[in-house]
């Protein structure tokens, strides 16, 4: 019930973009040569004669009825656009996801079992370096070495699951830096704690003491950071895409953007935000399973 | 963040020399402000002078760093990049800390329904994942230097909010603030002189550290011709337009990605400097 609100406002606020085109967005999105007729048919078809409030409350009639409304340039529905890309962003996506889980979280914990270690300093300025560079050159420098250098990997485009190994890296390697540092930072935070000292006491071997007692514990602030990655992805969707030829909606996007065709731009941005609302609500949700103080009614 | 350690400017500063990682970050934003005051000494050509004879040229030679697709020096236009990068990043951050510390301030002082309000608002921008708000911005505005400015800005302002706001409520039940009310002083005066010099810290750390984040989107959105046009010197600018050319003359791309990088680097650095030395406990 709590994204209810927050996704209204979302609604709205992209309803209000359309505001902030400077001059007649009508005919700015059909280009110089349409005529007026035309002009006069996209705004009364897009509501653009309409006022706010009317706009929006027709927008998001149409939203819940699953109707993004037509394309600009193709005349497709939105619906239709965004099902065809949707799921080389979700391949991307998931997999950035997984890899930053796989490589993040044990980095961190193997971090703060053995602080200021040898792999501890290593990791903790590869990690500082990953948070540091844009993902769109982390990709380029990618595709110089493995793909025209080493000529390991495919360097762009939709195919073999190889084509996804170099977007998915370079998606991926800043949040494999948040977590890992997320992950360290938590679990000496619970290492310190008093039950941790009674469970080694008690003579608990030092593995399950970081599985069972630490780590479950580290969890709630990681899952949390974790949730909020999955915007970082999302977004950067939209840079690795254009990196790497990758046909997902991040390309989608910026196509529309050029093309100027805003109610393509308006489905694929609301869509992106909805996903990520919805999986901060499974986040919150997750909180309950990892800590059972926590309960939901 | 909840602690509240009295901190002398001294202390504060003996503890941020002592960590070497904070010094580094303080080098290289020092470079950075260098580069950028004194770019028209410091580049050896003129940025935008294209010779077209040369275009591509590897590095080394007449050009230190090579030159670009059109027979631009990349060292100069990588030295007045720095005043894009800068000039974005501090821009976009007071405008992100005027507005967050207003809502913030009073969504926590007044609460009740403004505070609700405000919170949800924000809440609404931060619904949208990285990069996508600023895109939706500068997709209606159309791009240039101003809107990214104002894009970035806004992006920002949640941040600031949230933070002041979490700030305000744990100052705003303190006696000497019941005390300042009781003998007499105005809201403006309370907020002014008790609430605000509590957050003073925790917004100088947050400020550095968005200050990365504003020199990431920045050259994000320029990479993909949404924010600063060419032929400004944007580093993000010139990555994009090294990509045309990775096999023959990689150092084109190459070189702005570095300079974005070590920038980035630098505010983290000195971010995280900062919020250590302001705050002792966390320093594990």
């Amino acid at each position: 019930m709590v994204m209810i609100p927050v996704l209204l406002g979302v609604i709205f606020l992209i309803t209000v973009t359309i505001d902030l085109i400077p001059g007649d967005p009508a005919a700015l999105m059909l280009g110089q040569g349409a005529t007026p007729e035309m002009v006069a048919k996209l705004r009364s078809s897009l509501d653009l004669d309409q006022p706010l409030a009317v706009r929006y409350v027709r927008y998001v009639g149409r939203v819940l009825r699953g109707d993004l409304g037509r394309s600009i340039r193709e005349g497709r529905q939105v619906n239709d656009e965004i099902a065809d890309v949707w799921p080389a962003t979700a391949a991307l996506g998931a997999t950035a996801l997984v890899l930053a889980i796989a490589v993040g979280v044990p980095a961190g914990i193997i971090s703060a079992r053995w602080p200021f270690s040898l792999f501890d300093n290593i990791a903790r300025v590869v990690t500082l370096l990953g948070l540091s560079m844009p993902i769109f050159w982390t990709g380029i420098v990618l595709i110089v070495i493995f793909s025209l250098w080493l000529g390991w990997l495919p360097a762009g485009g939709r195919g073999t699951w190889l084509h996804l190994v170099l977007p998915a890296v370079a998606l991926a390697s800043p949040s494999v830096a948040v977590l890992a540092r997320m992950t360290r930072s938590t679990m000496l935070e619970v290492l310190r704690e008093d039950y941790v000292r009674t469970a080694r006491a008690k003579g608990v071997a030092i593995r399950g003491l970081l599985v069972h007692h630490a780590l479950r514990n580290a969890l709630i602030p990681v899952v949390t950071v974790l949730g909020l990655q999955t915007g970082q992805l999302l977004g950067g969707a939209v840079l690795t895409e254009t990196v790497f030829s990758w046909p997902g909606i991040g390309r989608m996007l910026i196509r529309a953007i050029f093309a100027r065709d805003y109610v393509l731009l308006q489905g694929g941005v609301l869509v992106l935000a909805v996903t990520f609302v919805v999986i901060n609500l499974l986040v919150d949700l997750s909180y309950a399973y990892l800590d059972p103080r926590i309960t939901y009614r | 963040m909840t602690t509240s350690y009295v901190s002398t400017g001294a202390a504060m500063w003996k503890r941020f020399r002592r960590n070497r990682l904070a010094l580094v970050g303080l080098l290289i934003v020092g470079v950075l402000a260098l580069a950028a005051a004194a770019a028209p000494v410091l580049a050896p050509a003129d940025p935008a002078r294209q010779v077209l004879e040369d275009k591509r040229t590897l590095p080394g030679g007449k050009y230190w760093l090579g030159a670009d697709e059109f027979g631009r020096d990349i060292a100069s236009r990588l030295i007045y990049g720095s005043r894009v990068a800068l000039a974005v990043g501090v821009v976009s951050v007071l405008i992100a800390l005027a507005l967050g510390t207003l809502l913030g301030t009073v969504a926590g002082y007044l609460g009740g329904p403004v505070d609700e309000t405000i919170m949800r608002a924000l809440d609404v921008l931060l619904a949208f994942p990285y990069l996508l708000l600023a895109i939706a911005i500068v997709s209606a505005l159309g791009p240039g230097l101003a809107n990214t400015i104002l894009a970035v800005g806004i992006w920002a302002t949640p941040g600031f909010a949230r933070v002041v706001r979490g700030s305000v409520l744990s100052v705003k039940e303190q006696e000497y603030v019941a005390a300042a009310r009781a003998i007499g002083a105005s809201t403006a005066r309370i907020v002014a002189r008790h609430v605000l010099p509590n957050c003073i810290s925790i917004l100088i750390v947050y400020s550095a550290l968005y200050m990365a984040s504003a020199i990431l989107l920045e050259a994000a959105l320029s990479f993909l011709g949404l924010g600063v046009q060419p032929p400004t010197p944007s580093w993000g600018l010139m990555v994009s337009t090294g990509r045309d050319a990775l096999v023959i003359a990689p150092h084109i791309a190459t070189f702005p990605g570095l300079a974005i990088a070590f920038a980035v680097l630098g505010f983290n650095l000195l971010g995280d400097g900062l919020r250590d030395a302001l705050d002792p406990k966390l320093t594990a």
